[in-house]
């Protein structure tokens, strides 16, 4: 039956991004579980929580792999089953279905899924190589391709068949960061200029410093329920009801198009279908902007706007706070930051937050239907989920 | 089983090493896999041929590296495209002996070969694109 609740949020937390000199992964996801308990008051944490599913993509930056009970340990959650999924940076929106999927089973009824990600004790040498992991190696990365490198192949092929712009990209990033501003948690709180964007060093042509998502540490989580509990933990629980997942060629080149992520599409057109509703049916929606032409290809591999039109629709102002369909009201992955792991369940906490009216000086107003928009690499991967105010 | 009957990437890069682009052929269906794949991803045949590719093909895209890994930082900035070869197939790769401005999608490239440079692993060997 479509719309039917898949599963209940009843609480969400976040650390706060930007670089946390001095912390390690599980000290963040730590402060981020610790949120989640506290917002909740009725529920058990030791006694309640089931599993542990969490995204993290690396273990080059910590030196350190089997993070599933490294974060139960330091959560107080062991011996409970904690396992790690990794799926580059769709990493907890994978952890995110992986927790759905372990309710609708009936093997568990609540359960916690998050993601976390420590980079920037890393040089931005280190880290591009890190990140390049996630990319085909044995084409790509020989090759010296790195991943703002694969978003600029997109962007120079969107560029040449439809006439988008580096303005155009770049009012992206302004918006993001102007919604930054808004959000205490975001790693930068800076407002900046076309011209400022325009001028920034180039990274991979034709994407420059503004273009490129941050190098962040960060950390967030969920708490889910079998839909028909969620009232003894919350008065305004958050149902998902709507999740898509699709995968893609790991290289790029092998893609019929560079203008459109096909796997962002199926994963859409399975949660529209999975939750009964339409792209226009959505009020509030966060994207994976880990470069600005990223966003431009969500908007139109959501539908939000035709193929071709993303340009057109961000110059319009349509995906602005205040327009008809704020994007990113979070500062995206662009200005809150991309610690890669935690990306996809950060983007449920920002949706969580909107739906239940926290979102505080960015919230929007009324709105009942969220939706966010999760990519690994340079589209391998692609996890959407849409979520209905309950 | 030799080498070459063996549909993998590093039979792909020894063939590089013999400056031949060579991509599998699978007998059953037709269909032409570059990179080389041990099964047909059309039709799961694993009955394939090894076929041997024109080296000329047309710009897909392409950007410009300035940020580089370590490993690459001696280059930067290096031009990198996709290149798609005359049956559609397409391999990545860096664009050398051009200058930027005279890049253009849809421009004429030449797959060369380089030689390997390395004694660990991979020890594959090079290609790289040029104008013709
Ligand atoms: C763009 C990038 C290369 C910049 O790194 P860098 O060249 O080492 O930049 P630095 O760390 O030296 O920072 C220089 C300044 O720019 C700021 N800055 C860094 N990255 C920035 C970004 N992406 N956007 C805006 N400002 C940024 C820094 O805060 C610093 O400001 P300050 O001088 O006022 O302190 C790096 O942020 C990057 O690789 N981003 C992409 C990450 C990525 O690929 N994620 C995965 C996507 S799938
Ligand atoms: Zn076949």
């Amino acid at each position: 039956m479509a719309g039917k609740p898949l599963v209940s949020i009843v609480s969400a937390g976040l650390s706060k991004f930007g670089r946390r000199e001095g912390t390690m992964c599980r000290e963040l996801f730590a402060e981020a579980t610790k949120e989640s308990f506290d917002r909740c008051s009725n529920l058990d944490p030791i006694k309640d929580i089931e599993a542990l599913f969490v995204g993290h993509m690396g273990e080059s930056y910590e030196h350190q792999g089997h993070t599933g009970p490294t974060l139960a340990d330091w959560t107080g959650l062991l011996p409970k089953p904690a396992i790690r999924i990794e799926s580059a940076c769709a990493s907890s929106g994978s952890a995110l279905r992986t927790g759905i999927m372990a309710i609708l089973s009936g093997l568990h009824k609540i359960v916690m899924v998050g993601g976390v990600e420590k980079m920037t004790h890393r040089t931005t040498a280190e880290v591009t190589e890190y990140l390049a992991m996630a990319s085909d190696m044995p084409f790509e990365q020989w090759n010296g391709i790195t991943f703002p490198g694969l978003y600029a192949l997109m962007a120079t092929a969107h560029m040449n068949k439809y006439g988008t712009t580096e303005e155009q990209m770049a009012q992206v990033a302004i918006k993001n960061h102007h919604n930054g501003t808004l959000n205490p948690k975001a790693h930068m709180q800076k407002e900046i200029t076309l011209e400022k964007a325009m001028n920034s060093k180039v990274v991979a042509w034709p994407l420059k410093l503004y273009d490129c998502s941050l190098i962040t540490d960060g950390a967030s989580c969920l708490i889910l329920t079998r839909p028909n509990i969620a009232k003894k933990y919350t008065d305004t629980p958050v149902d998902i009801i709507g999740s898509g997942q699709a995968s893609d060629t790991i290289g790029l080149y092998e893609r019929e198009t560079l203008t459109s992520l096909k796997a962002a599409k199926i994963a859409g057109q399975n949660a529209y279908n999975m939750a009964g509703l339409k792209p226009k049916d959505v009020n509030v929606a966060e994207v994976h902007d880990c470069f600005t032409i990223a966003e431009l290809l969500a908007y139109e591999d959501l539908g939000f706007c035709s193929s071709g039109e993303g340009g057109k629709m961000i110059q319009q102002g349509t995906t602005e706070l205040g327009g008809k369909l704020p994007v990113n009201t979070s500062g995206g992955l662009k200005s809150k930051g991309h610690p890669v792991g935690a990306t996809g369940t950060a983007q449920a906490y920002e949706i969580y937050l909107q739906l239940t009216n926290q979102a505080q000086n960015r919230q929007v107003e009324g709105a009942t239907i969220g939706l966010t928009h999760n990519v690994g690499g340079s589209g391998a991967t692609a996890s959407v989920h849409i979520y209905r105010r309950n | 089983m030799s080498d070459e009957q063996q549909f993998t990437i590093s039979t792909f890069y020894n063939f590089v090493n013999e400056k031949r682009l060579m991509a599998a052929k699978c007998s059953a269906c037709g269909n032409v896999i570059l990179p080389p794949k041990p099964m047909c991803t059309q039709c799961l045949s694993t009955d394939l041929n090894w076929i041997e590719l024109e080296c000329s093909g047309k710009l897909v895209s392409y950007t410009v590296i300035h940020v580089a890994p370590e490993q690459f930082q001696s280059l930067a900035p290096y031009i990198v495209g996709i290149v798609e070869f005359k049956n559609g197939l397409r391999l990545p790769g860096m664009i050398n002996d051009v200058h930027f401005e005279d890049v253009k999608i849809g421009m004429d490239l030449k797959l060369c070969f380089g030689t390997s440079t390395s004694s660990q692993w991979p020890s594959w060997s090079r290609y790289f694109f040029r104008p013709v």
